[in-house]
């Protein structure tokens, strides 16, 4: 018997997890379907552009930074030993534009604008401001959700870009300026060898898959969550879990399909 | 908020993230390195070409002049047929000697050109004669190797 209800436990969770998935699916193409009127008013992309986009800006910066003076530190270390510092430049710039890039903005953005998203749509449907809308013969999807998903996948390429920006930056910094790499085959190195169809697009198509999935999952799981103190928190981690682990395994599909057969 | 101040940091977050990927595709990516303003290409046929790919510079006297463009397999001479696209600046002799190099003990192939002595330089779609191919490292410690043993012994 308890065999048999264990297997049932599986089967259940799977139809679920299939049933969200399919869910989430519709809820994109209803975005999509309704977005025409955030763009004739683009004052309601505007505004949450400055809530996703700008509020993000430093937590994107100061963590470029960091990561990109950890890259120079870690990089010169490795490299030192076969005698190559000057490849630092490449090292620093194809980490960065590659993966860190798009992966760790999209990360940061997942857990300071996509929790935002959920917390703010969940809680709306709690206070019943979704339904309220809905009697005023307001499409709430078009009112609410869709400036907020142009907003999400508009910011986070420039997002992920200056991420990159700044962390080679601070691999200068710490590689040129503190440790003292030759600051011209940093630089020429890396014009070398980084390539800007290859690399840099590639990277920026990236950060765009990113911020699409991300700011379906935040909200999503914000409409979808049950209108409670506690539903609301569950789906704000919810969305914070499920969307830094779609990042991580998207990297890995798209970095296959990029850069794998080369 | 007021809508100025908002549509100013809107503003200012879009012009810094598309300036932060100009300058990613200028100062790091080759785009800015890359249009060289006009240049003429040039072909050499190479017995190996090691690890040079599409891309390459092509140096003389250390100084950047052109890049390789393609790399094929010519199947007349079973040789590696190299198209290098040069600046239009640099006139090279007739003579001019091409060899696969590496910068570093490990680094990147490039290929390096010498000048000769012709007072006729060279033009568009002409071929390099005289090339030397990169020195692939097995050879080199195989060469070693025989010599070390055809060595009489001591």
């Amino acid at each position: 018997m308890t065999i048999a209800n264990t297997i049932r436990g599986v089967g259940h969770r799977t139809v679920n997890a299939v049933w969200r998935i399919g869910l989430a699916t519709r809820f994109f193409l209803q975005i999509l379907r309704f977005s025409d009127t955030s763009f004739r008013r683009f004052r309601l992309i505007k505004k949450e552009l400055f809530s996703t986009g700008v509020m993000s800006l430093i937590i994107i910066v100061v963590a470029g930074l960091f990561v990109g003076m950890v890259l120079g530190l870690q990089g010169y270390e490795t490299l030192k030993r076969y005698g190559s510092e000057s490849a630092l430049g490449v090292m620093v710039a194809l980490g960065l534009v590659r993966e860190l890039g798009p992966v760790v903005a999209a990360l940061l953005f997942a857990s300071r604008a996509g929790s935002a998203m959920t917390a703010e749509i969940g809680l709306m449907k709690a206070t019943e401001q979704i339904s309220a809308m809905e009697m005023m013969a307001v499409n709430p999807i078009a009112r609410i959700v869709a400036p907020r998903f142009w907003a999400g996948v508009i910011s986070m390429p420039l997002l992920a870009a200056l991420f990159s920006a700044m962390g080679i930056f601070g691999g200068y910094f710490v590689g040129v300026v503190q440790i003292g790499v030759d600051e011209g085959s940093f630089w020429s190195q890396m014009q070398a060898a980084v390539d800007f169809k290859h690399d840099i697009m590639n990277g920026v198509l990236k950060s765009f898959v990113f911020g699409t999935v991300v700011t379906v999952i935040a909200l999503f799981e914000g409409y979808d969550a049950p209108p409670t103190a506690e539903g609301v928190s569950g789906a704000t981690t919810r969305t914070v879990v499920t969307s830094s682990l779609a990042i991580l395994m998207l990297d890995f599909v798209l970095t296959a399909m990029m850069f794998g057969g080369a | 908020m007021e809508r100025t101040t908002l549509d100013l940091w809107v503003g200012m977050f879009v012009v810094a993230g598309i300036g932060a990927l100009v300058m990613l595709a200028m100062k790091v990516g080759n785009l800015g390195t890359y249009n060289m303003s006009e240049s003429y290409q040039v072909q050499a046929y190479f017995s190996n070409i090691g690890g040079l790919k599409p891309k390459a510079s092509i140096k003389s006297a250390g100084v950047l002049v052109g890049r390789v463009v393609d790399i094929t397999l010519d199947t007349e001479k079973y040789e590696a047929k190299v198209v290098m696209s040069i600046d239009k600046r640099y006139q090279f002799p007739k003579d001019t000697f091409a060899s696969i190099l590496t910068s570093g003990l490990l680094g990147e192939q490039y290929i390096g050109l010498s000048a000769g002595g012709d007072t006729e330089t060279l033009k568009a779609g002409e071929v390099i004669k005289q090339t030397q191919s990169a020195t692939v490292l097995e050879d080199l410690i195989g060469k070693f190797i025989y010599n070390k043993a055809s060595e009489p012994a001591k």
